[in-house]
């Protein structure tokens, strides 16, 4: 009924090719991106913030760098938590050995160093493919966990073993409240996902969905695959440090190697597969899915115990918050393989359709 | 028709996909026992959606029937396994082989005869009857399915069917990919089982010329409805079938811009 | 020399305990093409039954007999891994056909959490014993070859045959017997399968239900070497180079797979470790699977990947 195409008619292909070709959508993400840059910081508490919003916006921002690759070029990786330290720990290095080094310019620079990492770890996928690759990807998972560790100078020698970073600043701003982290992290996403959205609809993403698709098949007509299945490891390594960093210096300001531990890597991949691969959106809806499912599931079990009179300790809290998360992952698979994007994309089909069903 | 022995009943049967996807809307056909019939049509047009439709094997497809009912002499299938519809005889061959790859031909054939519960002497009965029907086969037997040719893996996949001793035999577009000679081999065999085994077909196909001179019986979808049935002799007389389907005009070449070509073509996809 | 020995054969050991829970995966994969991650949660709740039964027992029935209890134990607990493989078959894999490796894969996940929950739940996260009064004195061997002798664990042993003996009955099913081959069919093509009449779901409960059998071994044998514990569920991680290794499809390349990294890890441990920092045994398992994946992309034993486009 609301949502009617009739009527819009494209009359050049550039009008036909655009990101969100109908005004409706246009107007509806425009809306919503407004919000997020002026509504959202007038209506939500710190704890909002600290909790939900920003851990949100930066694993985001990693699952886009996680669905480039599993989504787009379709190579499974476990190991994201892996570019995540990288790019945390290299960013962390150049802050504090590179005098005079901006917080923003380190962010970036982590990234680089991810990318350049991910190539390295990216290489034995041109011999091996599919789910021995995921295992295969698991050994830059646990050598980075333990060089993180044991090798003393990429944490300054300090002697915890945990990295601190202070309130970073740009262009004089100092982030410091939730909010600016908030907005910092929002910028940056917004930015990211522009860049995504245009990388996998132009010429390269249509490299790497066809090797996703049938890498075979892609070689014969032409398409290089060392050249699309690394470029894929880069720019998803370079996401993926980028959010390391944010994680770092943003979200946690001081963190040990646990932060990005094989957990981190799983969480990610769950992340691109529930919210949907192979769909920008989809990265979104996963990372919200993931952060707010165990907070909701925290406040919520407690608050049912004691309506049903229940004494639940933590232990019980936490066992069960393990039951309903891994039944709900299960029960998403289910409902919808290709994830919440394409439930998404199918209640748009309907809703065109509306009130009239075929 | 001859109201015979009929085998497989499907009345008006309306599919859809993922929520939203409406392939067929509403198919009706029947295979009378021991004749084979001929589905036709071309590309989405339903005929594969409503084999799968009648060996319950959509749900791996997210797709299921929402209106309409399946009988098999007379009993409701639409709620079966495909497992319990391969021991009540009905066997599915489906589209592009899927043969497994990783096992030689022999143990693809072997697979076939998992629902037989007549014991050893009889399955071994049977594969010396396949490999009878497919010489082909046996001198292959030991190489693993995927290395073999694009015709030997379609043997296989009859083979493995009949494997099961079926009473009816789904076959889905068996031409496809196939040399014409190899084509012509894999219906003749299909012929040979009909009138000597006795086995029911329904044959999806897109080699309209093909499937006509071997079928009894045609049906003839378009856009997930029946368009035309008939004797598979009379089809292939049809004016239209001719134009349409068999690329046989009756005169010189048409145009599109004559109407009345036009309007004949509409009523087919109306 | 007597020191390089003991070190080979303690990895030789280890190995042989890596190899029983590569064994599920293998099963899993070979019969359905699931990558199971949720094996090592299976390993972690059938030790949990085990070590529980075989406490609750003796106190519910009031009796002191050890091989009694446990043997009671291990029936329960297998009763229990059965009605596990019937539940996600029933209220996950079934509802799965015919989907992506990934998507298989992130079910197993969902399933590993939900098993580690239940099982904490039921049986309690507390560290507990299995006692199935393996022998643990460590005997001397080759002591007129060497001075000394070498040491080697009288359990390990034990284990190690029992890990043999699976093997070879799991091979011998593979290959020989309808079921191996219908499950195989099964590996290769869901649809194909389910078209020629081999039921999904029996198979799937079949196979699940060896797998968690395997668990339970495996289970048994880990638990009373560490004690039962949440840590146990993550040896999974430890098994996965076995498997990729020895080829996700090959049940003898299980068995391989576990010694060659057995030995590597403590070999590496012992010989490299010192000049690294340590603690390289993980990664390095990882590592040495990778180089041999970059010669044999398919594991060593592996069937080889066939493409056809």
């Amino acid at each position: 009924m609301f949502y009617r195409e009739n009527g819009q008619f494209k009359t050049s292909y550039k009008a036909d090719q655009q990101v969100f070709a109908i005004p409706q959508d246009r107007w509806a993400i425009f809306a919503l991106v407004v919000f997020a840059f002026v509504g959202v910081p007038m209506l939500v508490d710190e704890y909002m913030f600290r909790a939900i919003l920003v851990p949100f916006l930066i694993l985001s921002l990693a699952a886009l760098g996680v669905n480039i690759l599993v989504g787009y070029c379709g190579q499974i990786t476990l190991g994201a938590g892996a570019s995540m330290a990288v790019g945390a720990y290299a960013a962390y290095n150049f802050l504090i050995r590179v005098d005079g080094m901006p917080a923003l310019a380190a962010i970036l620079l982590g990234g680089l160093m991810a990318a350049a990492v991910g190539i390295v770890f990216g290489v034995p996928s041109l011999r091996v493919r599919g789910l021995y690759l995921a295992v295969a990807t698991l050994a830059a998972q646990f050598f980075c966990d333990w060089a993180f560790l044991r090798i003393k100078w990429f944490t300054n020698n300090a002697s915890s073993g945990s990295v601190s970073v202070a309130d970073i600043s740009l262009f004089g701003w100092t982030i410091s409240s939730p909010t600016d982290k908030y907005l910092f992290c929002l910028g940056i996403l917004v930015v990211f996902s522009v860049m995504a959205k245009n990388l996998v609809r132009g010429n390269m993403g249509r490299q790497w969905m066809a090797i996703r698709d049938m890498d075979v098949a892609a070689t014969v007509i032409g398409i290089r695959p060392m050249y699309s299945k690394l470029t894929a490891f880069a720019v998803s390594s370079f996401y993926l440090g980028v959010a390391g960093a944010l994680w770092g210096f943003v979200n946690l300001g001081s963190w040990e190697p646990a932060a990005f531990s094989i957990d981190r890597s799983l969480q990610l991949l769950f992340m691109v597969i529930i919210g949907g691969m192979g769909a920008i959106s989809g990265s979104f809806f996963g990372a919200a899915f993931i952060v707010i499912l165990p907070i909701f599931l925290n406040q919520m079990l407690p608050l049912v115990g004691s309506l049903l009179g229940l004494q639940v300790s933590i232990a019980l809290v936490s066992h069960v918050e393990f039951i309903i998360f891994g039944s709900l992952i299960v029960f998403f698979l289910i409902v919808e393989p290709h994830g919440i994007a394409r439930l998404w994309a199918t209640g748009r089909e309907k809703l065109r359709l509306w009130p009239f069903p075929h | 028709m001859t109201t015979a022995n009929i085998l497989l009943n499907v009345n008006s049967i309306e599919v859809i996909y993922n929520h939203v996807i409406l392939v067929l809307k509403g198919v009706s056909l029947s295979v009378p026992e021991g004749n084979i019939v001929a589905l036709l049509g071309g590309n989405g047009a339903g005929k594969t959606t409503t084999l799968r439709a009648v060996s319950n094997l959509l749900h791996g497809e997210r797709g299921e029937v929402t209106k309409g009912s399946i009988e098999c002499r007379g009993e409701r299938i639409e709620a079966l396994t495909p497992a319990d519809l391969v021991k009540r005889g009905v066997v599915q061959v489906m589209e592009g082989r899927h043969c497994f790859g990783h096992l030689t031909i022999e143990e693809n054939l072997m697979t076939g005869s998992y629902t037989r519960t007549d014991g050893k002497a009889a399955v071994a009965q049977t594969l010396e009857k396949v490999y009878n029907y497919f010489p082909r086969l046996k001198t292959r037997r030991t190489s693993q399915a995927a290395y073999t040719s694009g015709g030997e893996q379609q043997m296989c996949a009859i083979g493995r069917a009949l494997m099961a001793n079926p009473t009816m035999v789904l076959l889905d577009e068996p031409s496809m990919g196939l040399a014409p000679q190899i084509v012509d081999e894999v219906f003749g065999i299909v012929k040979d089982l009909n009138q000597r085994e006795k086995v029911t077909f329904l044959l999806a196909e897109q080699n309209t010329n093909m499937a006509l001179r071997y079928a009894d019986f045609g049906y003839i979808l378009e856009n997930g409805r029946v368009v035309m049935e008939g004797a598979a002799s009379d089809l292939a007389n049809n004016e239209d079938v001719k134009e349409f389907y068999l690329g046989i005009s009756s005169g010189e070449r048409k145009s599109f811009r004559e109407a009345k070509h036009y309007r004949r073509r509409k009523r087919w996809l109306a | 020399m007597a020191f390089f020995l003991e070190t080979l054969l303690g990895g030789l050991m280890s190995g042989m305990l890596y190899s029983l829970v590569a064994l599920g995966f293998v099963l899993i994969f070979k019969a359905s093409g699931v990558f199971n991650f949720a094996q090592g949660a299976m390993v972690l709740f059938a030790a949990l039954a085990m070590a529980r039964f075989s406490e609750w027992i003796p106190a519910w029935l009031g009796m002191e007999n050890l091989f009694v209890a446990n043997l009671l134990a291990f029936v329960v607990a297998v009763a229990i891994m059965f009605v596990v493989a019937w539940l996600i078959e029933r209220l996950a894999l079934r509802h799965l056909v015919n989907q992506d490796g990934a998507t298989l894969l992130m079910a197993t996940l969902g399933i590993a959490y939900v098993l580690d929950g239940i099982g904490q739940t039921i049986f309690g996260s507390d560290i507990y014993k299995i006692d199935v009064g393996m022998p643990k004195e460590p005997v001397m061997m080759l002591e007129s070859v060497f001075e000394g002798g070498i040491l080697i664990n009288k359990e390990d042993f034990i284990a190690a045959l029992i890990a043999a003996l699976l093997v070879i009955s799991l091979s011998i099913f593979f290959q020989k017997t309808a079921t191996g081959r219908a499950l195989r069919a099964v590996a290769d093509d869901h649809q194909a399968a389910q078209s020629i009449g081999i039921p999904l779901d029996r198979i799937w409960v079949i196979v699940w239900c060896v797998a968690g059998i395997t668990a339970l071994v495996a289970g048994i044998i880990w638990g009373s070497k560490l004690g039962v514990q949440f840590s146990l569920s993550t040896i999974a991680l430890r098994a996965l180079p076995v498997v990729i290794l020895g080829g996700l499809t090959s049940v003898p390349g299980a068995i391989i797979g576990g010694l060659i990294i057995g030995v590597g890890e403590k070999l590496s441990e012992v010989y490299l470790g010192p000049f690294v920092g340590g603690g390289i045994e993980i990664w390095f398992a990882y590592m040495l699977a990778l180089v041999f994946l970059l010669f044999r992309p398919q594991g060593l034993f592996g069937e080889k990947i066939i493409d056809r486009v």
